[in-house]
């Protein structure tokens, strides 16, 4: 196949400055109400906010194409609102409600929408990699052009299911990009007390693998390592490790404390100076794309649309009770299937 | 009828059903250049080519994986595990990935996978490579389970499963291989889920599936000179379970043994016996007896595998016993 000169598509404009924008400070906004409605027992179980690293999944799923695909963790609601899933979708899952993205059965860790091919926020760690594979090989299969994102936090490398899957989509050829978040902690277990090498995009030498790694904090970092990533999935039909490095603001989960324990509140002040919605602000700001009149509104318009959000999934009904023994199976055949695409 | 071996029953119903879809393909260790461990996919290769026989490397959990996020962008994998006994690695994938994601994702994604390979013991393979995982992955809401014990039902349940848009765990036997009977020609296909009466008689029950059905047919055979006529009820399929027919012979014959391969503690038999006092509490003329492997790590030497397993001689004591014969 003839290499293909990546397509420069790192625009700076200031339309697109404001997407980006747009999307990173909903996540923000809608994150923080999280925060709220889980200390008032709306949210329960394991929750786990994604606030400040929103540069990572905007930066991401900027340059992908709608028929992309994208797996990840259950670190999963700045993903999936980036992705351009429903905030009312995600709200009503997160309050256990029917008109959630899963109908209130799988809540903050279980995100997905199959008609943005967002394969959902997975809960074992590690193991969801070896189904990004699955998808690349499905890709190739087919003879598509996609590609797949499979995201997972930094302590992922440390299972033997990356192992497994790394090597087989270097083994194979496909196209997928495998996104480590490395926000520094995997809950309070700091990288250099878990892996035997620090830069951890190195391991992707061990599968032969590219490798690449970038500022998760800065936006168009994210989105320039991103593009060179996905071009070689999508024309050469090769993988890639791409690390980028962030930062958890937040605790791991709800019940963990901001800092304290492994990590200092002086460490998370430096890298709070880092903010990624702060940086393209002050970018922006510093380009004369945004006044502080544009970015009141349009803080006023994200916060509505989240409280639309919360009061969708507040009104809506808990699941019936006979949702309890659906979709534990389907009731379908490759013959039925078959026989609903002919009556299309 | 043609009379062929298990292994060519299940080869017939791989290759019949990669030709009628071509989202079908078989992954696993050894599937391709080497033909199948137990040469199940012998020829396979040559007719349908890499893309869709896919040899991988020693990697059960990493494979069971692939295939679960093929199958939920739209292909149907046919998973291959040397044995049961290394799928063990890949538990996680079935257990928390195939059975989970249509129930997580609110009925989103559906995965159309089966999971294949040969279960329970052979012959003096010792501890590790003698074991029966029916009940393992029976308990899991989310999967289906077969355990076919012959050819006729090894082809007509595998090309079930392969149609089927859930997770199939498809349990063969090593020691069924070589194993004949007759398979018809023209195409058929056995609907997961229902059991299969493979002897009649008024006398007693006996509840089996996967191998253990053979041992049944003949412990059915050397009792009926005796004059005791047993129903053999073949479960075929663990999960879901067909209880109607259990309830059924049990109504006619008021006595029930049931053979399994497995361990006792949360056996299959543990399920069966729980349905059957309960639906037929009145109608039992006597305890049911289960049939089982010891309760230890299969051993190596002869005699004591021998002792470890179950087989037609503590089948026929058991049904005696219920009997009241002994
Ligand atoms: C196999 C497995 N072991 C342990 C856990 C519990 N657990 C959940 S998240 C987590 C830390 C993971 O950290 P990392 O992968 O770096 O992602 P992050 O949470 O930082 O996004 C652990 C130990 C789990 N879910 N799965």
């Amino acid at each position: 196949m003839a290499k293909k000169k990546p397509e420069q598509t790192i625009r700076s404009d200031a339309e697109l400055n404001r997407e980006l924008l747009h999307s990173m400070l909903l996540q923000r906004r809608f994150e923080e109400r999280c925060a709220e409605a889980y200390a008032l027992g709306k949210i329960g179980g394991f929750c786990h906010l994604y606030i400040g690293q929103e540069a990572v999944s905007t930066g991401s799923l900027s340059v992908l194409r709608p028929d992309d695909y994208i797996i990840t963790t259950y670190r999963d609601h700045g993903q999936a609102l980036a992705r351009g899933m429903n905030p009312r979708a995600v709200m009503a899952e997160l309050f256990g409600r029917v008109d959630g993205c899963a109908h209130g059965k799988g809540g903050s860790m279980h995100m997905f929408d199959k008609s943005l091919n967002f394969l959902g926020g997975h809960g074992i760690v590690g193991a969801h990699v070896p189904l990004g594979t699955g998808v690349g090989f499905a890709i190739k299969y087919r003879g598509g052009d996609q590609v797949c994102i499979c995201f997972m936090g930094e302590s992922v490398v440390n299972t033997g299911a990356f192992h497994e899957a790394l090597n087989m989509a270097g083994l194979w050829k496909l196209p997928v990009v495998y996104v480590i978040e490395n926000n520094r902690y995997g809950m309070g277990t700091a990288l250099e007390r878990a892996s035997a090498i620090h830069d951890i995009y190195e391991r992707g030498a061990s599968y032969n693998i590219p490798r690449a790694v970038c500022d998760g904090q800065d936006v168009f970092a994210v989105r320039a390592a991103m593009q060179e990533c996905v071009d070689r999935a999508r024309t050469e039909s090769l993988p890639t490790l791409l690390e980028i490095r962030t930062y958890r603001f937040m605790g791991h989960s709800m019940s963990d404390a901001v800092s304290g324990t492994y990590r200092s509140k002086a460490e998370l002040d430096e890298y709070m100076k880092r903010d990624p919605i702060m940086l393209l602000r002050m970018h922006m700001q510093e380009q004369g794309e945004l006044t502080e009149d544009d970015l009141h509104k349009l803080d006023d318009a994200i916060k509505a649309t989240v409280q639309d959000a919360w009061d969708f999934a507040d009104a809506s009904p808990e699941p019936p009770l006979e949702a309890l023994f659906e979709n534990v199976l389907v009731d379908t055949t490759s013959d039925a299937a078959a026989e609903a695409v002919a009556a299309d | 009828m043609p009379v062929i071996t298990y292994r060519d029953a299940l080869n017939q119903a791989l290759r019949e059903e990669m030709q009628r879809d071509d989202r079908v393909f078989l992954m696993g260790e050894e599937v391709a250049v080497y033909q199948g461990a137990y040469k199940v996919s012998k020829g396979l290769l040559q007719e349908f080519g890499e893309m869709r026989v896919v040899d991988t490397p020693i990697t059960e959990l990493g494979f069971a994986g692939v295939g679960v996020g093929a199958a939920m962008v739209g292909l149907r994998p046919i998973i291959e595990f040397m044995t049961w006994n290394f799928a063990v690695l890949a538990l996680d994938q079935v257990l928390n990935s195939a059975a989970k994601l249509l129930y997580m994702s609110g009925g989103q994604f559906n995965v159309p996978i089966v999971f294949r390979g040969p279960n329970g013991a052979a012959l003096q393979l010792s501890a590790q490579h003698s074991q029966s995982f029916e009940s393992w992955l029976a308990h899991i809401p989310g999967l289906k389970v077969v355990t076919p014990g012959t050819p006729y039902d090894a082809k007509g349940l595998l090309k079930a499963a392969i149609r089927d848009d859930n997770p199939v765990c498809f349990l063969e036997g090593e020691m069924l291989y070589n194993t004949k009977g007759e398979v018809p020609e023209e195409e058929y296909v056995i609907p997961i889920g229902k059991a299969d009466l493979k002897r009649e008689g008024d006398d007693c029950t006996i509840v089996t599936n996967g191998k253990m059905a053979l041992v049944a047919m003949q412990v059915a055979d050397q009792l009926a000179k005796d004059g005791i006529h047993v129903d053999v009820v073949d479960l075929r399929t663990v999960r879901p379970m067909d209880v109607d027919a259990i309830k059924a012979s049990v109504e006619k014959t008021n006595r029930c043994v049931v053979l399994e391969e497995g361990w006792e503690l949360a056996g299959i038999g543990a399920q069966v016996v729980d349905y059957v006092q309960r639906e037929c509490f009145d109608l039992l003329d006597a305890p049911v007896y289960r049939v089982h492997q010891a309760d230890v790590p299969m051993p190596y030497a002869k005699n004591l595998e021998r002792a470890a397993k179950p087989d037609a001689a503590k089948t026929i004591a058991a049904v005696r016993k219920v009997m009241y014969l002994e």
